[in-house]
């Protein structure tokens, strides 16, 4: 292992420490419990926290700010944030309108803030992101997985929320990007958790492993390496086949967002060629790519490899995706 | 029940843990993440850190203050769901009394029962419930029966490795190694072993102070 560490027990607060003073204008980071809210407290709004483990960067402290998160609980690499993470954030940035969560659907994230959805003294409800349909059960979750999807449902949400509009609307969308939202990742190599100090799986020059999820956690199978727009076809072709067989894709609604996400160690100019292949083919099936994101959003710690996601837009969807939006990690309109 | 006890068998439980670092972590290497060792060992320290905080309070104010530190202390699906079984126990506890062997039975069930619940998990499904389930009903027939403290701790005991060895012949389908599918079985669940060794721990401490 190779990495950027002084002692491997302090790399997350380093880490958490470095994200808060480099986007000091943007954000405050609270230590023990662990979390981070934006710099100025939103009033009058419903409040909208995130978090799940580390690793995953930008995801979901990069995403606090104006338009999107109030807070997000970072837990160690791969691990979920403890309740009590979660308790701490709520009361240090709700604003009399309750508390939504945005949660990755792995039993470790759902465990730990359905205990804090239940101890919290205030109004809360839940979004569950499960977007990854590449495999019905992984080793860390039951039913899909929430991946970078996520990004998407947390961006939608946080716009309306800043509309100023109630819990239950605020759940209802997010509920609904979720499900017009679909995504499949594969991975060129693993990943390495620091504190493992050796890599999650095995794979030599010559395969890769289809349907990897974000803690490179086992994907659909194991294949030959092979040219860029074969890959491309078939994350695509499970993409269109996940979307109609939940019935999603209906006449007359056609555009799409595609989000081309990579793990943490696969270059921009990668993804743009991946971007081009996957634009493309949507195409083929009818869909028109209205919106686009190219860029590590959703990460796996070193991980070579990349996601496609793809959103079914909608009036409301694209009008929440496009409004104003600043945070560390996404920046556009304000 | 007598908080001392609570504390003694948070230390016996501790030593065990320790004790079998390596077959803990292989178990754990080979049908899940790695990590069950690393989790238990930091669970069973701040619980025996806790001493001289839990000597002053009542029992279930002692399994609620547990629970609540497992919480924010282990973090993945173990906190949750040892940190429910717990604090059940302990509002199962505070509010029937402790001072039968029905009364602790009752509440060790309550407590595996919310287990069960957080998890969303059963009997057969190669989780910890596969040890906490049987040893939690046999308990309660036998507290009910009037069955001598040697022969709860002894029945117990077996119990939970009947349990603990049948998760070897499971498919998982919930918990880390579910997703494995076929290629979990033949392989102990981590959970499951660490729960039995839990329980063997606790029941030879109460033997041992028997005698």
């Amino acid at each position: 292992m190779k990495k950027f560490i002084n002692n491997v027990d302090d790399i997350l607060v380093e880490s958490l420490s470095g994200f808060a003073a480099a986007h000091a204008d943007l954000v405050n980071l609270h230590l023990e419990p662990n979390f981070i809210t934006r710099k100025h407290k939103a009033v009058n709004k419903v409040a909208i926290i995130s978090g799940g483990g580390s690793g995953h960067e930008p995801l979901h402290a990069g995403y606090i700010g104006y338009g999107m998160l109030d807070a997000a609980c970072p837990g160690h690499v791969f691990t979920s944030p403890t309740p009590d993470q979660m308790l701490a954030a709520a009361e240090s940035v709700h604003a009399d309108q309750g508390v939504l969560f945005i949660v990755k659907n792995y039993a470790g994230d759902v465990m730990n803030f359905e205990m804090a959805a239940e101890m919290l003294p205030f109004e809360n409800a839940t979004v569950l992101t499960s977007d990854d349909c590449a495999v019905i059960n992984s080793t860390y979750t039951t039913g899909r997985r929430g991946v970078a999807g996520t990004v998407i449902v947390e961006k939608c949400v946080g716009s309306l929320a800043e509309a100023g509009a109630h819990l239950q609307a605020c759940k209802a969308l997010g509920d609904k990007v979720n499900s017009r939202t679909a995504s499949m990742g594969v991975a060129l190599t693993s990943c390495t958790v620091p504190a493992a100090g050796r890599p999650t799986f095995d794979i030599s020059d010559h395969e890769l492993e289809m349907g990897v999820g974000i803690h490179g956690e086992p994907g659909r199978r194991r294949e030959t390496m092979r040219a860029a727009d074969a890959i491309v076809s078939d994350l695509v072709a499970s993409i269109v086949e996940d979307l109609t067989v939940r019935n999603i894709k209906t006449a007359g609604e056609n555009e799409a967002l595609l989000l081309v996400n990579g793990f943490g160690a696969t270059p921009l100019m990668e993804l743009y060629l991946l971007y081009n292949t996957a634009a493309k083919l949507f195409n083929q099936h009818g869909i028109q790519i209205a919106r686009s994101l190219v860029g590590n959003y959703t990460t796996a710690l070193d991980m070579a490899g990349a996601s496609i996601t793809l959103c079914l837009l909608d009036d409301e969807i694209k009008q929440h995706w496009d409004s104003p939006v600043h945070t560390a990690a996404l920046r556009w309109g304000k | 029940m007598k908080t001392p006890l609570i504390l003694s068998a948070a230390a016996s439980i501790q030593t065990a843990i320790l004790a079998h670092e390596s077959e803990l972590e292989s178990l754990d290497r080979e049908i899940g993440d790695g990590d069950h060792y690393i989790n238990m060992k930091r669970g069973a320290q701040v619980v025996v850190e806790m001493q001289a905080e839990l000597a002053t309070l009542t029992p279930d104010a002692a399994l609620q203050k547990i629970g609540m530190k497992l919480l924010s202390t282990i973090g993945g699906a173990s906190g949750p769901l040892l940190a429910s079984f717990f604090m059940s126990m302990a509002k199962s506890l505070k509010e029937n009394g402790d001072d039968t062997i029905v009364k602790i039975a009752a509440a060790f069930a309550a407590g595996v029962d919310a287990i069960r619940q957080r998890g969303k998990a059963d009997v057969g499904e190669k989780t910890m419930l596969d040890v906490l389930i049987p040893v939690a009903n046999t308990f309660q027939s036998l507290a009910a029966q009037h069955a001598d403290t040697t022969l709860i701790c002894n029945t117990l005991m077996q119990t939970a490795e009947q349990g603990m060895l049948a998760t070897k012949d499971l498919i998982a389908t919930k918990g880390r190694a579910a997703g494995l599918g076929e290629r979990a079985i033949g392989h102990i669940d981590p959970g499951a072993k660490s729960c039995q060794l839990m329980i063997e721990a606790v029941c030879t401490l109460i033997l041992d102070s028997q005698v």
